[in-house]
C-alpha cells in the first residue's frame, strides 16, 4: 500500500512537472487558426492545397508561430469548428473562408469579441466591420476579362452563349460584370445564360441543347474551368465548326495546361482566380501580427488575363488545382 | 395487378369502371411525356428533331439503367440512397486502374475491357454488402445506404485528392466510342439502356424471381410462410442494382473522361423520382419497368425544355421539376 501512495505521488509530481512544463514548451507567441470548407470540389481542394503550404512556409520561418488548419463539411460545423479554435487552441488569429456569408457571421463576431485578430477570406461577412482584413478574389475583373477578350477576338461582332454557376452573389457579381462590358458592344448578342452549376457534367448537358437550339455560336463564356470540359465534349459531339472561341476560367492546372501546350484550338486564353488567395491570406496575416503590424483593410487579388505567353507562371502541377 | 383481376371475376358495371379508371391512371406518366413532348414542339420547333431526341436518350441513359435497377429494390419494399455515390467511386477507380494498366498492357481494347469488367464486379460486390447488410445484418435499408452514400463519396474525395481523377488522353480516345458512337443511327447508350429495360421487365414479370421481389415488397411475412428465400432475393435484388450502376458507370465515364466530388451527384433522388412518377409505390409491393423508363425519360425532357426555352427565369427551373413531378404524380395516383 505504501509503495502504491508513494507512486500515486511521484505520478503526480510528473504530472505536474509536465503540466508546468507544458505551457513553456508550447509558448508560442502566434497561434494562428484557419478554418475553411473541406475539399469537396476541386476549387476547394486547391484552397486546402495552398492553406497546408502556407503553414509549411510560416512554420518553417518563424518559429514562434503555430498554424492550425481545420476543414469543415458545412456551416454548423464551421461554428462549432470555431468555438474549439478559440477555447481549445486559443488561438491569437483567425483566417477564415466561410461556408456562408450570413451564417457564420454571428460565429466569426463571438471569435472577435474574444480578441482575436480575423481575416476573412473569399465570401465576405454580413456585417464587415467585424474582420479586421479581407482578402478575396476579383469577381469584377472575372466577368470583364473574358468579356474584353471575347468582344475583341470577334471584332466586336458576333452571337455568344454563356453558362454560369450554382445560383450565388459571386455568380451574380461575375455574370453583371460580364454584361456591363457586353454592353459597349452592340454587335455581339449574348443568345442566352443557363446555370451549368459549376459542374463538367451540367455543363455538358446545357451546351447540347445550346447547340440544338442555336445553329449559329461564335464563341462560348464557360466562365469555369470545369463547365469548359462539358462544353467542350458538347461541341465535340455535335461536331460543330461555328464556334471560335471557348473561354472558362479560373486557372485549373488542366486548363493552364491545354493552354501552354496549345492543344485545343478553341481554348486560347483563361482568366486567373486561383486558390493561391489563401496561401496569401495566411501568410500576410501570420507576418503582419508576428511583426505587429496591421494589414490593409481590402486586399483583392486580381483576376488577370492569362495567355500562352504568361500560362507558365500560372501552372502549379502539385496543387490538385 | 388488382384491376385487371376484377374485371375478370366480376364483370359488374362498378368493377369494370374501376377497372378502367385503373388503367387510365397507368397512362399517367405517358400521359405526361406526351404532354411535355407537345409544349416542347410548340416552344421550340427544334424539340422535334432526330438530334435532339438521341440527346434525351443518350443523357437518359445513365439515369434510366439505374432507374432500372431501383425499380427492383423499391417494389421489394427497399431503397438504395448511395447510387450516385457509387457510381462516382466507380467512376473513379475505374480511371484509376485504367490508367495503371496502360503503363503494362499495350492493346488500349484490352485495357478497357479489363476496367469495364472491374466496373461491373465492383457494382455487384456493393450491391452484395448492402444486401447482406440489410439481410443478413438486420439494418433498415435507408440507413445502410445512407452510410455507404458518405462512404462511397468521401473516398472518391480521397482518392481524387479533392480534385479530379482523368482518364489518360489515348484511352479517352479509344474509349469515347462507347458513349459517342452509334449502331443504326441510334448511339450505344442508348441500346444499352433498352436491353436493360427489356431484360428488367422480362425479369420481373415473367421469372419466378422477379414474382418472389413483388411477394417480399407486398408483405414480407407471407412471403416467409410460402418458403420464399427472402433474403436471398432481396441480395440478390440489391446485386441487380449494383450492377446496373456498373452499366451505367462503364457508359459514363467515357463520356467526359473523368470523375470528380461532384460526379453523380443526386442520382439517388433522380433514380428514385423516375421509379415513383413511373407509377411504382414507395412502399413497395407493385410497380412497372416501362413506367420507370418513361419516369426518367420525362425527367431530362423537363431539363431539356427549359434548355431550349428563355421564357422563365433560370432560377426557377428547378421549381417547373418540382412542379411536373407532383402533377404526374397525381395523374398516376392509385387507390388507397
Amino acid at each position: 500500500m505504501t509503495r502504491f501512495t508513494r507512486r500515486l505521488a511521484l505520478a503526480a509530481a510528473t504530472a505536474a512537472a509536465v503540466l508546468a512544463a507544458t505551457p513553456a514548451l508550447a509558448q508560442k507567441k502566434e497561434v494562428l487558426g484557419v478554418s475553411m470548407p473541406a475539399a469537396t470540389h476541386s476549387f476547394m481542394a486547391g484552397a486546402v492545397y495552398w492553406a497546408n503550404e502556407a503553414k509549411k512556409d510560416l512554420e518553417k520561418a518563424n518559429p514562434n508561430i503555430q498554424v492550425i488548419v481545420k476543414t469543415a463539411a458545412n456551416a454548423s460545423e464551421q461554428a462549432n469548428q470555431l468555438q474549439d479554435l478559440v477555447t481549445v487552441n486559443k488561438i491569437t488569429s483567425l483566417v477564415v473562408f466561410p461556408f456562408e456569408s450570413a451564417a457564420l457571421t454571428k460565429p466569426v463576431a463571438e471569435v472577435k469579441a474574444k480578441g482575436v485578430y480575423v481575416t476573412v477570406v473569399d465570401r465576405g461577412l454580413t456585417d464587415p466591420s467585424i474582420q479586421d482584413a479581407y482578402v478575396a478574389g476579383d469577381n469584377t475583373a472575372f466577368g470583364k476579362v473574358p468579356a474584353e477578350y471575347i468582344a475583341k477576338a470577334l471584332g466586336g461582332k458576333g452571337e455568344i452563349v454563356a453558362l454560369r454557376g450554382i445560383p450565388t452573389t459571386i455568380d451574380n457579381e461575375r455574370m453583371d460584370a460580364f454584361n456591363s462590358v457586353m454592353k459597349n458592344y452592340p454587335g455581339i448578342k449574348l443568345l442566352d445564360a443557363k446555370h451549368g452549376n459549376w459542374n463538367r457534367d451540367d455543363a455538358f448537358k446545357v451546351m447540347q441543347d445550346f447547340l440544338t437550339r442555336f445553329k449559329h455560336i461564335d464563341a462560348v463564356w464557360a466562365a469555369d474551368d470545369d463547365m469548359a470540359v462539358g462544353v467542350l465534349k458538347a461541341i465535340q459531339q455535335a461536331n460543330r465548326k461555328d464556334i471560335k472561341l471557348v473561354f472558362g476560367g479560373a486557372g485549373a492546372k488542366g486548363a493552364i495546361k491545354t493552354l501552354m501546350d496549345g492543344s485545343d484550338p478553341l481554348i486560347q486564353a483563361n482568366v486567373s482566380y486561383s486558390p493561391k488567395f489563401m496561401y496569401e491570406a495566411i501568410k500576410m496575416t501570420g507576418e503582419a501580427r508576428l511583426k505587429g503590424q496591421k494589414l490593409p483593410a481590402n486586399n483583392i487579388v486580381p483576376s488577370v488575363l492569362i495567355t500562352k505567353q504568361n500560362a507558365k507562371d500560372f501552372y502549379f502541377p502539385n496543387s490538385p488545382f | 395487378m388488382p384491376p385487371e383481376l376484377a374485371e375478370s371475376t366480376a364483370p359488374s358495371h362498378g368493377a369494370r369502371v374501376a377497372a378502367l379508371w385503373g388503367r387510365l391512371h397507368g397512362f399517367g406518366p405517358v400521359a405526361g411525356l406526351v404532354l411535355l413532348c407537345i409544349a416542347g414542339t410548340l416552344l421550340n420547333g427544334e424539340f422535334a428533331t432526330v438530334d435532339n431526341a438521341l440527346n434525351v436518350l443518350t443523357r437518359t441513359a445513365f439515369i434510366g439503367i439505374i432507374a432500372v435497377g431501383m425499380c427492383f429494390v423499391i417494389i421489394s419494399g427497399g431503397i438504395d440512397l448511395s447510387v450516385g455515390s457509387m457510381a462516382a467511386l466507380i467512376a473513379g477507380c475505374m480511371i484509376l486502374l485504367m490508367n495503371k494498366l496502360a503503363q503494362t498492357i499495350g492493346s488500349p481494347v484490352l485495357v478497357i475491357a479489363l476496367g469495364m469488367v472491374l466496373s461491373l464486379g465492383l457494382g455487384a460486390v456493393f450491391g452484395l454488402i448492402h444486401g447482406l447488410l440489410i439481410s443478413k445484418g438486420r439494418i433498415e435499408p435507408f440507413i445502410v445506404t445512407l452510410g455507404t452514400l458518405g462512404i462511397f463519396r468521401a473516398y472518391l474525395t480521397y482518392f481524387a485528392d479533392g480534385g479530379a481523377i482523368t482518364l489518360d488522353n489515348a484511352l479517352a480516345d479509344a474509349y469515347s466510342p462507347v458513349y459517342y458512337g452509334s449502331l443504326l443511327g441510334v448511339p450505344f447508350p442508348v441500346w444499352v439502356f433498352a436491353v436493360v429495360a427489356l431484360a428488367g421487365g422480362f425479369i420481373l414479370n415473367r421469372t419466378a424471381y422477379g414474382r418472389y421481389v413483388q411477394a417480399i415488397g407486398s408483405n414480407e411475412q407471407v412471403a416467409r410462410y410460402a418458403a420464399v428465400a427472402v433474403d436471398k432475393v432481396k441480395v440478390l435484388t440489391y446485386m441487380l442494382l449494383g450492377l446496373c450502376v456498373g452499366i451505367a458507370t462503364l457508359l459514363y465515364v467515357p463520356r467526359l473522361g473523368s470523375a470528380s466530388p461532384t460526379t453523380g451527384l443526386l442520382w439517388e433522388l433522380e433514380a428514385i423520382a423516375a421509379v415513383i412518377v413511373g407509377g411504382t409505390a414507395l412502399k413497395g409491393g407493385a410497380g412497372s419497368v416501362t413506367g420507370t423508363v418513361v419516369g426518367a425519360i420525362l425527367l431530362s425532357v423537363i431539363s431539356n425544355i427549359l434548355n431550349l426555352t428563355s421564357i422563365i427565369s433560370v432560377y426557377l427551373n428547378a421549381a417547373v421539376q418540382g412542379f411536373v413531378i407532383i402533377i404526374v404524380a397525381f395523374l398516376q395516383r392509385g387507390r388507397r
